[in-house]
């Protein structure tokens, strides 16, 4: 899954294609980076938010899982105000946090949080095989489908292998602590981690082969469209239409 | 009746790099049905026999051939691998895909069938090896002795004509052993069984040849 956050089982969003799913969430995506004013933004946000109360999210789970996700954030408002030549808003010994600076930070937040919300509330909940799928029935490129799907269980690997290095450290003894040794061993463990991904991701590529891997990923999910889909993706991207039209011609929106 | 093997080994020479040679100038053939029990000391080159035949690992001298054409160039080598299937030691190598379904259909979509077909024929094999409560589950959620059967699925899915067993029943507890066992007993498919498990192999092989001694590879009456 692509969090553990629990929606509300009798969501729409729940009953819809993958396809239908990632390609809405692929749409905001694009459309809240293109955005480029701060009410427009803000309002892209507020979007985001709705599809995730449609999809039933509780609250303090969904900020949590936002708030761990703005620490990237974070880095953005510590070096792009200081960093941006501008008025000066705030001084802080040899560092000056321009206007400039501020309001891309804060556009970039308020963007970055809508798309985050938007793929929570689209994709959480839909597996990564199931997302891989419906790559492939897009027509994705097929490297792009297998390579997806190939990356997260090979994450996944890599992620068991490395708890079965540190429980055999720890079984011997071995407690984390800031000395070389803690050092040596850390980079021992890496390395084996390495080889022992190397190797094993070997013997997977042989073990597709020797079964008629041909280099396209073939799938034999079913994936099954419905007119709820259509009708969610004809309102999804007319929001999303709405929105580039009010950033780029404001002006349009007071005349409709 | 054709009397060709399904596979056959011709006068095979392979040692890897810096090392003795593990066979020099080593004949086999495997004809319809035969059931063929290879043990010997680690080390002796019974895994490496076996990726030999399926073409992952190249013979310095010889040549391997699948029902009568030898499997020079990719295109043979491609038509080997449909034919012969290769159930690996460490099932975790075989087992990638996200369930056991989409993980028994792997072959079959490679081999052309439609989408359809190949979820028939994946549902069919789970049933007929009694893994079709299986089908749904995550691969990397099985047990060891799940995981050794649903790799065993995985190859029969593809229908090959004969089957290679690495060390099928090596870790598994005496119920899942018992399992295999019975499985492979049902099937009438040639095969080359590698084990250090002298009983396991008595049970499901019916010659036998003996790795790592002193003169090479030889053939035993009995284990």
């Amino acid at each position: 899954m692509l969090t553990e956050l629990r929606d509300r089982e009798s969501s729409l969003l729940r009953r819809l294609d993958p396809r239908t799913l990632l390609v809405s969430a692929a749409g905001a995506a694009f459309c809240f980076s293109a955005i480029r004013g701060l009410a427009p933004s803000c309002l892209c946000l507020a979007f985001g938010a709705a599809l995730a109360a449609l999809r039933g999210f509780p609250v303090l789970p969904l900020l949590k899982r936002l708030a761990a996700a703005n620490v990237f954030v974070l880095f953005i408002w510590l070096t792009v105000p200081p960093t941006l030549p501008g008025e000066a808003v705030a001084v802080l010994g040899p560092l000056a946090w321009s206007r400039e600076g501020v309001a891309l930070a804060a556009l970039i937040t308020v963007k970055s949080n809508a798309i985050l919300l938007s793929f929570l509330a689209l994709l959480s909940g839909t597996s990564l095989p199931l997302v891989g799928c419906a790559l492939e029935r897009l027509r994705a490129p097929a490297k792009l489908a297998f390579l997806f799907l190939f990356t997260c269980r090979q994450i996944q690997v890599v992620g068991e292998e490395w708890q079965r290095l540190w429980t055999a450290a720890k079984l011997r003894g071995f407690v984390p602590r800031n000395s070389p040794h803690t050092y040596r061993t850390i980079g021992n463990l890496l390395g084996l981690l390495f080889v022992n991904a190397a190797d094993r991701s070997r013997r997977m590529h042989e073990a597709m082969l020797l079964r008629g891997f041909e280099g396209r990923f073939h799938s034999a999910t079913e994936l099954k469209g419905s007119p709820a889909d259509r009708r969610f993706a004809l309102a999804f991207f007319a929001v999303l239409a709405g929105l580039l039209l009010l950033d780029r011609h404001p002006g349009a929106i007071s005349w409709i | 009746m054709d009397l060709t093997p399904i596979l056959s080994l011709e006068r095979i020479t392979f040692a890897y790099p810096g090392r003795p040679a593990l066979f020099r100038e080593f004949s086999l053939s495997l004809g319809e049905g035969e059931r063929l029990g290879l043990h010997g000391p680690n080390g002796s080159g019974k895994t490496t026999l076996l990726r030999l035949i399926v073409g992952l690992e190249t013979p310095q001298a010889g040549g391997i051939s699948y029902r009568g054409r030898l499997a020079a160039g990719e295109a043979e080598l491609r038509e080997l691998r449909r034919g012969v299937g290769l159930v690996m030691q460490n099932s975790d190598d075989q087992l990638f895909s996200a369930t056991v379904l989409e993980e028994t259909a792997f072959g079959p979509l490679n081999l052309g069938l439609r989408r359809r077909e190949a979820r028939d024929r994946a549902m069919e094999t789970l049933e007929g090896l009694g893994l079709a409560e299986l089908a749904g589950r995550a691969t990397h959620r099985l047990s060891m002795g799940e995981k050794k059967m649903v790799a065993l699925a995985s190859v029969l899915s593809m229908r090959p004509g004969a089957l290679l067993l690495d060390e099928p029943a090596a870790s598994l507890d005496d119920d899942s052993r018992g399992r295999i066992i019975d499985i492979l007993r049902r099937q009438a498919l040639a095969r080359i069984v590698v084990a250090h498990d002298r009983d396991f192999l008595r049970q499901t092989a019916s010659t036998f040849i003996r790795l790592g001694g002193p003169g090479g590879p030889e053939p035993v009456p009995e284990l």
